[in-house]
This record gives structure tokens, C-alpha cells and sequence, in this order.
């Protein structure tokens, strides 16, 4: 740097614009990347962690459930309701005319042997347990499931049948291992 | 159309303006700011001090998520945020040497104001204020150092509490106290994560106040002169917010080769090994940064002695401005003073090794000679020099040291290099 330069400091002719331009806007550009990298890392951190996310599995042996009695087993933290249905039940599930449900679906397509249904216990309409595994519980008017916080009827297949829920007890994904033991998850 | 835009939007900022002045604010602070031409790279270690501030609370308030403050769990804990979390590995590395970037800044920060005579008149609060934040930092660091209850944070935290039943009489209840129990256990952990967390926003606090004091009198400066006329300065903005964005990528590589190559080179791996009150680690050390105030507490045989020699390193810090009387601020001009000042500087790195070493044969007269010059530095030869240190010639303004040094053929010194 020589004295001319700096006595030309003020002068707008020694800026070069063109260049300037180029060094903020790469330099504007790599620091946004970066935060938005850096960011994103940080907050990606809140989401669901390894140990979470490791499909836990549960095992249930169904032999000691009468029938007409039903069964209530943890998976992901939810309650999962399986029922050994009574032909009365399965009968009255398969009456029902899928076209007038609320959200069709048959009762074939919700179970894997018709004597066992298994849903995940958790209303979808806002997420309360819903009543009917007990054997005093109100089961609702058609036989199932009452939601008590804003009454939602399921019936025996666990299909929305009366109240502000939108859609059926979801089914979790599960197996036979053997004729007496199912595996969720 | 296009004018009525531009008239629009300067109209609501205005309208905020002025309401609630925050436009004039930054203007003021961050844009206008007469600051000294001549601020050299040390001038960074302030903002990049800041911006580790706020690294260190980002990933800590992302870390308090994952973490739990129980004996039980603690450990498991902090071992699930290494291998479950995503990037959890990346977030405690960061912290974890976070803790250790911000200490190098904040000792650079400190040993630059002592040469160059920032806590002198008109900046003494402004010193003491920063003295403050060291202390918080210090309390804030050794607490965060205890919670993921490995071997090295628990027999840590049983010394350093301990320390406290030095004095007579009220010691025990206070170590008591302390501990909330009758020894580091789960009150003592809950408690000092509640405070891990609470502290930094009390350094935010200081900070700002800082801040505050520091634009009172604006920078000092290389020189160490007052700014006397406006051709001393140049606006904050964009002078030093480009050279403080060079530093920061600088100190970012640094930081950044730190967390993803060695991110444990600073760590102990004693604490990977789960807390264990029924055993000590064979060799206990605490972090680096607090080596030499631990050798200033090992040096002297008696633990009341010791415990208060330790304290006093620290807090003598705040007397500081009063220590040092001499009327000229910068090193540069003090021939003696600068002599003794990175003798200083050297005794400090010394006190560090000797700390982590064992404390026997050698190393004790090491450490005592490096504690007997600490003091001395501060209590004789600073008042001393105050009162019979010529100086030599000082520039008659900034602006005249930055024209002399650059056009009559001297050579910058490496440390004062005035003008890019």
C-alpha cells in the first residue's frame, strides 16, 4: 500500500464494484449454506432418536384370552386393544353396510383371523384411550368402544360408527407366529 | 410505485424507531461506531467470545433436552446422545470443547487488556465487569464438567466442594450445604445442572453491562491513546465487522478441526468410566484451564492457606486497575513493563504444567517460585513500576503513530501490525 493509495481511499474510482459484487455475494452465499447445514443439524437433533425409532416389537400370547374378553398390551408407548371376539361380534361386524360407514372399510380387511381383533387403542379424534376392555365399560351403543372425552362410538371392529371421530382404530402392523401367539410391531 | 415503496418501508421502520429506538440502536452500536483505526487482531477476541457465548447456550439448551439430571441415569444419559441422538455426537463435542474455546478466547481476551492497558482510567468498571464473567464462566464450566458423572466429574466435584471445608469452624456445614447430603450425590448433581443452566443467562446478563460500559469510552487501542479527533476512527461497520468475520472463520477452523479430529484430546479419559464413590482415580486433574489456580492452591502446604491463595489469584484481578497506577496504557511504550509482562505471561503457561503435574519433588519448588512471581507481578512490581517507569516517546495521536509506522521506514512489530 503507498501513500497515493491512501490519500485515494475516499475516491469512489479505486472500487472496484464488479469485484466487490462477487466477494459478498460468495461470501453471503457460503455463510448461508453453512448456517442453514449447521442448523438444520442442530435442530434435526430434536427428532426422534435411534433408540426411539428402533422398531420395538411385542410378543402376546393370546391362549389365556376367553372369548369375549380383551386384552390390553403396550407398543410404542401406545395401548394396543386385542379382543377375542365372540360370533356374536364378528356376525354383527359383518352386518353393518360398508357403504354407509364413515370411513369404509370392511371388517375382512381388519383383522387376519376373524375371532381376534387387534387396534391400536387410541381415539382419532384426539387421542384419549377409549373405553370397552373392561367388563363393566360403557362400550358405546354399538357394541365396541366409547370415547369418553368427546364420544366417539367404534363397534366391534373398531370402525367410527357415531361422534366427531374422523377414522377407524388404526390396525398395527402384526403377525401370527404361531396360532396362539401374535407379534406387533 | 417503486418511490411509494421505498417511502413505505422507511416509514415503518421510523414509525418503530420511533417508539422503540432499536434501529438507532444497532445504527449506533454495530454501524456508526467511531471505533480506533489502529485495532489490531486482538480487538476480535471480544465478539468472538461473544458468538462462543452463544454457540455454548444454543447446543446446551439442545443437550438439556436429551439429558438427565439423576445418578442413575446421567451417565446412560449423556452415552445415549453419543450413539442414539442424531447428531447428539456432534452437539456434546461442540459443547464439550466449546467450554475449552471459550476459555482460550476469554484468557487471549484478558492478557490483551493487560498489555495494552484496557482497565485503566476510564475503563475500570469495565474490567471488573469482565472479572465478573470470568468468575461466573469459571462457576458455570466446572458445574457443566460434573453432570455427565463420570469418575473425573465426581472425584472433581468432591475436591473442588471440599475446598470450602478449608475454612474453620462454618467449612463442614457449608460443604454440607453444598452438597445438600454428606456427600456428592443425586442433590448435588440436580442442583448443580439447575445451575449449570441458570448461569450463562447471568453471564448474558454481564455481558450486556459489559457492553454497555465498553461503548461508554469506546476501544482502546494498540497505542493506548485516547482518540482525539474524528480522523482517529473509522465506523464500526464495515471495518471491523469485516475483519472480526475474518477472525471468526479462523477461530471456526480451529474450533471446528477440534470437534471432528481430536474431539477428546482435551478431555480425560477417566471420565468415561461411570462415577464411583468407593474409588479415586490414581491421577486426578482437573480441565486445563483451571491448572494454574490448581497449582497456585497446591504450592502452599497449608489447606487453609492454599485454598485462600487460590481465591485471592482470581480476585486480585479486580484491584487491578488500581494496582497498576501508571498513567501510560500500552506495553508498547513501557519498556520494563513489557519485560515483565510476558514473564508474566510465560509464569502463567508454568503454573498450567505444574498443575497438571504430580505434586512432588520438583514440581513444588516450580510451583512455588511460579506463585511467589503471580503475586508479586500484581502486588510489587506493578505499584512499583507505576511510580518509576519512564516511558518512551509516545505518538502524539493514533492517527500520527499509524502515518509514522507506516511511511518512515519502520518496521511493524509482528504484535502491532496498525493498518491493513
Amino acid at each position: 500500500m503507498s501513500e497515493k493509495d491512501l490519500k485515494d481511499k475516499d475516491s469512489l474510482d479505486s472500487i472496484d464494484e464488479d469485484k466487490r459484487d462477487f466477494l459478498f455475494i460468495t461470501t453471503a452465499g457460503l455463510a448461508v449454506a453453512g448456517g442453514a447445514v449447521t442448523a438444520f443439524s442442530l435442530i434435526d437433533t430434536m427428532n426422534p432418536a435411534k433408540d426411539v425409532l428402533a422398531l420395538s416389537t411385542t410378543e402376546v400370547d393370546l391362549a389365556p384370552i376367553e372369548e369375549g374378553q380383551s386384552l390390553t398390551v403396550m407398543w410404542r408407548g401406545k395401548p394396543i386393544f386385542i379382543r377375542h371376539r365372540t360370533s356374536e361380534e364378528i356376525r354383527t361386524a359383518n352386518d353393518a353396510s360398508v357403504n354407509d360407514l364413515k370411513h369404509m372399510a370392511s371388517d375382512e380387511s381388519r383383522v387376519k383371523n376373524p375371532k381376534w381383533l387387534v387396534v391400536v387403542g387410541v381415539c382419532t379424534h384426539l387421542g384419549c384411550v377409549p373405553l370397552g376392555q373392561k367388563i363393566g365399560d360403557n362400550k358405546g351403543e354399538f357394541g365396541g368402544w366409547f370415547c369418553p372425552c368427546h364420544g366417539s362410538h367404534y363397534d366391534t371392529s373398531g370402525r367410527i360408527r357415531k361422534g366427531p371421530a374422523p377414522l377407524n382404530l388404526e390396525v398395527p402392523p402384526y403377525d401370527f407366529v404361531s396360532d396362539e401367539i401374535i407379534k406387533i410391531g | 410505485m417503486k418511490d411509494k415503496e421505498t417511502e413505505n418501508k422507511s416509514g415503518i421502520s421510523d414509525w418503530i424507531d420511533e417508539r422503540l429506538p432499536v434501529f438507532t440502536f444497532i445504527n449506533h452500536n454495530l454501524r456508526d461506531y467511531p471505533t480506533p483505526k489502529n485495532l489490531n487482531y486482538f480487538w476480535n477476541f471480544g465478539s468472538l467470545a461473544g458468538v462462543t457465548l452463544v454457540i455454548m447456550i444454543v447446543t446446551g439448551i439442545l443437550l438439556a433436552m436429551q439429558y438427565t439430571a439423576n445418578t442413575e441415569m446421567a451417565f446412560d444419559s449423556v452415552e445415549r446422545i453419543m450413539r442414539d441422538v442424531n447428531n447428539g455426537w456432534l452437539l456434546r463435542y461442540i459443547h464439550m470443547n466449546g467450554a475449552s474455546m471459550f476459555f482460550i478466547i476469554v484468557y487471549i481476551h484478558m492478557f490483551r487488556g493487560l498489555y495494552y492497558g484496557s482497565y485503566k482510567y476510564p475503563r475500570e468498571i469495565l474490567w471488573m465487569l469482565g472479572v465478573v464473567i470470568l468468575l461466573l464462566m469459571m462457576a458455570t464450566a466446572f458445574m457443566g464438567y460434573v453432570l455427565p458423572w463420570g469418575q473425573m466429574s465426581f472425584w472433581g466435584a468432591t475436591v473442588i466442594t471440599n475446598l470450602f471445608s478449608a475454612f474453620p469452624v462454618i467449612g463442614d456445614y457449608i460443604v454440607t450445604f453444598l452438597w445438600g447430603g454428606f456427600s456428592v450425590d443425586n442433590p448435588t448433581l440436580t442442583r448443580f445442572f439447575v445451575l449449570h443452566y441458570l448461569l450463562p443467562f447471568a453471564i448474558v446478563g454481564v455481558v450486556a453491562l459489559h457492553l454497555v460500559a465498553l461503548h461508554q469510552f469506546g476501544s482502546n487501542n494498540p497505542t493506548g491513546i485516547d482518540v482525539k479527533s474524528e480522523g482517529d476512527t473509522i465506523p464500526f461497520h464495515p471495518y471491523y465487522t469485516v475483519k472480526d468475520y475474518l477472525g471468526l472463520g479462523v477461530y471456526l477452523i480451529v474450533f471446528a478441526f477440534l470437534v471432528f479430529f481430536a474431539p477428546n484430546f482435551l478431555g480425560h479419559p477417566d471420565n468415561y468410566i461411570p462415577a464411583n464413590p468407593l474409588q479415586t482415580p490414581a491421577h486426578i486433574v482437573p480441565e486445563w484451564y483451571f491448572l494454574p489456580f490448581y497449582a497456585i492452591l497446591r504450592a502452599v502446604p497449608d489447606k487453609l492457606l492454599g485454598v485462600l491463595l487460590m481465591f485471592a489469584a482470581v480476585m486480585v484481578l479486580f484491584f487491578l486497575p488500581w494496582l497498576d497506577k501508571h498513567k501510560i496504557r500500552s506495553a508498547n511504550f513501557r519498556p520494563f513493563y513489557k519485560q515483565f509482562y510476558w514473564l508474566f505471561f510465560i509464569n502463567c503457561i508454568v503454573l498450567g504444567w505444574v498443575g497438571a503435574m504430580p505434586a512432588e519433588g520438583i514440581y513444588v519448588l516450580i510451583s512455588r517460585v511460579a506463585t511467589l512471581y503471580y503475586f508479586g507481578f500484581f502486588l510489587i512490581i506493578m505499584p512499583f513500576l507505576s511510580k518509576f517507569e519512564k516511558t518512551t516517546d509516545l505518538p502524539s495521536s493514533i492517527s500520527a503513530a499509524v502515518i509514522s509506522e507506516k511511511f518512515d521506514n519502520k518496521e511493524p512489530s509482528s504484535s502491532e501490525s496498525y493498518v491493513k
